[in-house]
C-alpha cells in the first residue's frame, strides 16, 4: 500500500545534489508561510533551513515515482496529489507557490538531479523491497552462520559447481529478460512431473550464471525436454552416458555472444555453458533428476553439466541445422539432442571431397560400436576447414547428406554375433543383409569450430525413435 | 542474513530437521567442546566423569576461541567421530 503524503506541499531533496542546495533557503522560507514536510533521500541534517523527515531508505521517494530532486509536491487536504513540479525554475516554483518574489536573487533556471529511489544501483533491490515483487516461489532465509554458497550446495540444489544465490532483486532482473509473465506455465518436467513456471526456471537460471537475456533460451530448451519425443525421463534413467546437448540457430546466436568457433564445445563462453547448465538444474532442482537417483548413467559425461552451442551459420552457404529441421532462415530456434559428449574424427590429408567424405563415414560407423547399426541417432560437426572441402567442391548440404549417408551401409555378415571372435553383434538372422548405420532422419549435420584445424565431431546419440528419444527443435520466442 | 527464492518443487520442507536425538547416551561417544572460556574444562570434567558412568566414551575438543564460531574443520572432526555433543556455553 502507498503511504500517503501530507497536505500541504511537500518536497523530496537530497544533499548530493548542487539544485537541491540551490533551494535550501527557499524551503525554509515556504515553510514559514504554509504547510511544508521535506524528505531527505541522505541526510538528517539537509536542507539547512527546515528540518526534514528521514527518507533514506527511500520508501517515500519510491511510492510516489520521485525521479528527480527536488520534486515539489502540492498535497490536497484529502490526501491527493493535486500538482508537482521537478528542478529549479523561477518561473514555476513562483507560479507554483504563488509567491511573486521567491527566487529572484538565484538563476532562472537549473536542472534537478536524478532520485536516489532510481538510481540503477539501487533499483532492482527497491523494486524487491517495496514492489511486492509478485513472486510466488517460497523464500529460503540461511542462517546468519551459513556461507551463502555452502548453504545452497547444502540444499542440494548444485550440480556440483558453485551457484549465484538466487535473491529475489536478481529473480526478478532475469525475467526481464523475457516477455512472458512470471507464473506461465511453461512446461511439465519428470521424472517428478512438476510444472515449470517462468518464474522458477529464472530462478535456476540465475544460479546457473545466465544473464537475462539468456532466458528466452532456457524456456525454449526446457519446452524441447519435456516433450513426449526428446523424452527427458528416459534419457535420465538410462546407464547409457548421455544427457541434453543443444545447437541454437538464428541471429540471437550472435546478440547473446555465444561462441561457434575456437573451443566452441569447451569452456570461455558465459551463454554456451550457462544455457545448458540452467536447463539442467531444472531438471535436476524442479523435475527431481538427479545422479544416483532417477538418473543412472553409468560413468555419464561432462556434457551433461550444461552444453549449448551456435552453429557457425555464417562461416557455411549451406543452410542451417534448423532451416534443415523445418525452421525459416533467420529465425531463432533451439534444437534438443539426446547425445554424449563430442569424439574427434582426424583426417588431415583429404583434399577431395569424396576421400574425406570416406572418413567421416568410416567414423561414424564406429559410433558406440561397429555392431550398433539403426538403433541410435548422432550429431556430426563439421570444422570450417573440412567444410572448406565442399564448398569449395561445390557440395550443399543435400548432395554432402545423400553422399555421406551412401557410405553409411552395414554390411550385417560383419557384425553377426561371434563373427571376428566379439560375442556382441546381430542375431544370427540378421545376416546378408545392408542396414543403414542411421534410421533416416536419424544423423543430424552442423557447423561449428575454429579457423584451423582438420578435425571433426560427432556426438553419438542414445536409443532412436519413438522408444528412446527424437531431437526436438523449438523457435525461440522473446 | 540472505533470503533467497526456492529453485525446488517445493515438496520437501525448506528448514533442515534437527539430527534426531538418541533415546540414551549408553555405549555412544559424545563430545565434550569446551569453548575456551575461564573454567569451562572445570564444568567439562564433571560432565565427562558423569557421562563415564552412564556408559559413554567421551572426546574433549577445543575451540581456539570463544569469540568466533567453532573453525569448520573441529565442526567436521567432532560430527564424525561423535554420536552427540555437548557444548559448555558460559562462564
Amino acid at each position: 500500500m502507498t503511504p500517503p503524503l501530507p497536505p500541504g506541499l511537500v518536497a523530496f531533496v537530497k544533499r548530493d545534489c548542487e539544485t537541491c542546495k540551490l533551494v535550501d533557503p527557499l524551503l525554509g522560507q515556504l515553510g514559514a508561510a504554509e504547510p511544508l514536510t521535506v524528505y531527505t533521500q541522505d541526510d538528517l541534517a539537509f536542507p539547512a533551513s527546515v528540518s526534514a523527515l528521514d527518507d533514506r531508505n527511500l520508501e517515500m521517494s519510491w511510492h510516489h515515482d520521485i525521479e528527480t530532486v527536488p520534486t515539489l509536491i502540492r498535497v490536497g487536504a484529502d490526501g491527493i496529489e493535486e500538482e508537482r513540479i521537478v528542478g529549479w525554475s523561477r518561473d514555476q516554483w513562483q507560479a507554483f507557490t504563488g509567491n511573486i518574489e521567491l527566487g529572484m536573487t538565484l538563476p532562472e533556471f537549473r536542472p534537478g538531479c536524478g532520485s536516489l529511489s532510481v538510481d540503477p544501483s539501487r533499483s532492482d533491490e527497491l523494486n524487491a523491497r517495496m514492489g511486492g515483487s509478485g513472486l510466488a516461489t517460497r523464500r529460503v532465509d540461511f542462517a546468519e552462520l551459513e556461507d551463502d554458497f555452502e548453504a545452497m550446495y547444502d540444499r542440494g540444489w548444485s550440480d556440483g559447481l558453485p551457484l549465484v544465490p538466487p535473491t529475489e532483486a536478481r529473480v526478478l532482473r532475469m525475467l526481464e529478460g523475457t516477455t512472458r509473465a512470471p507464473d506461465d506455465v511453461v512446461a511439465n518436467v519428470p521424472p517428478d512431473l512438476v510444472d515449470v513456471t517462468v518464474e522458477k526456471i529464472a530462478v535456476n537460471a540465475v544460479m546457473a550464471g545466465c544473464k537475462p537475456e539468456y532466458l528466452p533460451v532456457v524456456i525454449a530448451a526446457i519446452e524441447a525436454i519435456c516433450t513426449d519425443e526428446f523424452n527427458i525421463h528416459g534419457l535420465l534413467a538410462t546407464t547409457m552416458s548421455v544427457g541434453p546437448v543443444f545447437v541454437v540457430n538464428g541471429p540471437i546466436r550472435n546478440q547473446l555472444g555465444m561462441n561457434s568457433g575456437i573451443n566452441v564445445f569447451g569452456q570461455g563462453n558465459r551463454a554456451n555453458l550457462t544455457i545448458g547448465r540452467a536447463v539442467q538444474l531444472v531438471v535436476r532442482n524442479v523435475g527431481g533428476g538427479r545422479p544416483g537417483g532417477v538418473d543412472r548413467a553409468a560413468q555419464g559425461s561432462p556434457a551433461k553439466i550444461g552444453l549449448a552451442f551456435p552453429e557457425d551459420e555464417e562461416g557455411t552457404p549451406w543452410i542451417s541445422l534448423a532451416e534443415e529441421r523445418g525452421i525459416a532462415a533467420g529465425v531463432n530456434a533451439i534444437t534438443a539432442l539426446c547425445v554424449e559428449g563430442p569424439r574427434l574424427i582426424v583426417d588431415q590429408l583429404s583434399r577431395s571431397p569424396e576421400s574425406l567424405t570416406n572418413t567421416l563415414a568410416e567414423c561414424l560407423m564406429t559410433t558406440h560400436s561397429k555392431r550398433m547399426v539403426a538403433g541410435i541417432d548422432a550429431l556430426l560437426v563439421l570444422s570450417p576447414e573440412h567444410m572448406a572441402r565442399y564448398v569449395e567442391a561445390g557440395w550443399d548440404r543435400a548432395r554432402f547428406r545423400s553422399e555421406l549417408e551412401a557410405r553409411l551401409m552395414v554390411n550385417t555378415d560383419d557384425i553377426i554375433r561371434g563373427t571376428g571372435g566379439i560375442e556382441e553383434g546381430l542375431p544370427a538372422e540378421f545376416a546378408g543383409k545392408q542396414l543403414p548405420k542411421f534410421r533416416p532422419g536419424g544423423l543430424h549435420i552442423a557447423h561449428a569450430g575454429g579457423p584451423a584445424g582438420l578435425f571433426s565431431s560427432v556426438f553419438a546419440g542414445w536409443v532412436s525413435g519413438p522408444t528412446g528419444s527424437v531431437a526436438v527443435t523449438k523457435e525461440i520466442t522473446p | 542474513m540472505t533470503t533467497v527464492l526456492d529453485p525446488t518443487n517445493e515438496s520437501t520442507p525448506a528448514t533442515i530437521e534437527r539430527a534426531r536425538r538418541p533415546a540414551s547416551l549408553a555405549g555412544l561417544t559424545v563430545g565434550l567442546l569446551d569453548i575456551s572460556k575461564p573454567r569451562g574444562n572445570v564444568f567439562l570434567d564433571r560432565v565427562e566423569q558423569r557421562l563415564v558412568s552412564l556408559g559413554s566414551t567421551v572426546k574433549r575438543y577445543k575451540k581456539p576461541t570463544f569469540t568466533k564460531p567453532a573453525p569448520v574443520d573441529l565442526r567436521h572432526q567432532i560430527a564424525i567421530e561423535c554420536d552427540a555433543v555437548i557444548e559448555a556455553l558460559a562462564d
